[in-house]
């Protein structure tokens, strides 16, 4: 079990949106974080390469910030086996390429644009992700 | 400048996640568990996501320029083709074996636990083998979302 949170959720989620809309105004970027992860493991050391590192370098960093703001950390809890990450972290990294996109850039800010490439795209990883949790926690039984 | 405010906004982007839930995959996967232990909080997630970002996009697309580029890049792609739904529908099968979409997972790796870390390796070799394999077989590049 884990608590339902809807207030700390939805001021989480408008914090999101307010990343994005930044990145949009000052960058003219998608706030897609597979794509930024993408861009910044494969391009050439140069501006655009930069601000993509810079981005991801302060997402690690929050978690600092959290816990010098509020004197803890946030609970994080895997219950998948070493196995299941390798292979659905696999799944994602292939998935994310050949779909261009993950709930970041596909479904908040693909979404907010109103694209249905987006919204298919968010429908879809949402419905195969409940039938795969269905089947590893009640045909499998994990 | 650009630089820093990209740290900046990261920075948001990560506390928000953090926050929100995104980033503890007990809680993504109850999430996504309809039929055991249901935990709605994550739609709130994107309740809040989507009204911040709807409409800020539609105020700054007033504007003729970013503030610090020469344009905004926005995708311009309308197919609904296979590309798009088959990868998306794996990623998701991906999402719900380990928990943890990209954005949730790199505010984790902060934390310095050896899971996350497993699991953005991975995501990265993912992420190489399909764009070597695009490549043989399209011959370009992916677009981001």
């Amino acid at each position: 079990m884990t608590d339902f949170t809807p207030l700390l959720s939805f001021t989480g989620g408008t914090l999101i949106g307010l990343a994005a809309v930044a990145l949009m105004a000052v960058h003219g970027r998608v706030a897609g974080i597979s794509g930024i992860f993408a861009g910044a493991l494969t391009t050439k050391f140069d501006q655009e390469w930069a601000w993509r590192a810079a981005f991801l370098a302060g997402m690690v960093a929050s978690p600092l910030v959290l816990l010098a703001v509020t004197g803890q950390l946030p609970e994080i809890s895997v219950p998948s086996s070493p196995a299941l990450l390798v292979v659905g972290g696999f799944l994602t990294g292939v998935g994310v390429t050949f779909g261009s996109g993950c709930t970041s850039g596909h479904g908040v800010c693909g979404i907010s644009r109103l694209s249905v490439r987006s919204i298919m795209a968010t429908i879809t990883f949402m419905a195969t992700a409940v039938m795969t949790v269905f089947v590893v926690r009640h045909v499998l039984g994990g | 400048m650009r630089i820093v405010l990209a740290f900046g906004f990261g920075l948001i982007f990560g506390c928000g996640i953090l926050i929100s839930g995104m980033g503890n995959p007990a809680k993504v996967l109850n999430f996504f568990d309809l039929a055991g232990t249901w935990d709605p909080s994550l739609a709130f997630v994107m309740g809040g996501a989507l009204t911040v970002t709807a409409i800020g996009y539609h105020l700054i697309f007033r504007m003729k320029q970013p503030l610090q580029a020469s344009s905004f890049r926005l995708p311009t792609r309308q197919e609904l083709d296979a590309k798009l739904l088959g990868g998306s529908a794996v990623f998701g099968v991906g999402w719900g074996l380990s928990g943890f979409c990209p954005g949730g997972l790199i505010p984790v790796l902060g934390i310095g636990m050896m899971e996350p870390l497993l699991t953005a390796i991975s995501i990265a070799a993912g992420i190489l083998v399909a764009r070597t394999v695009i490549r043989l077989n399209y011959g370009d590049r992916p677009a981001k979302a």
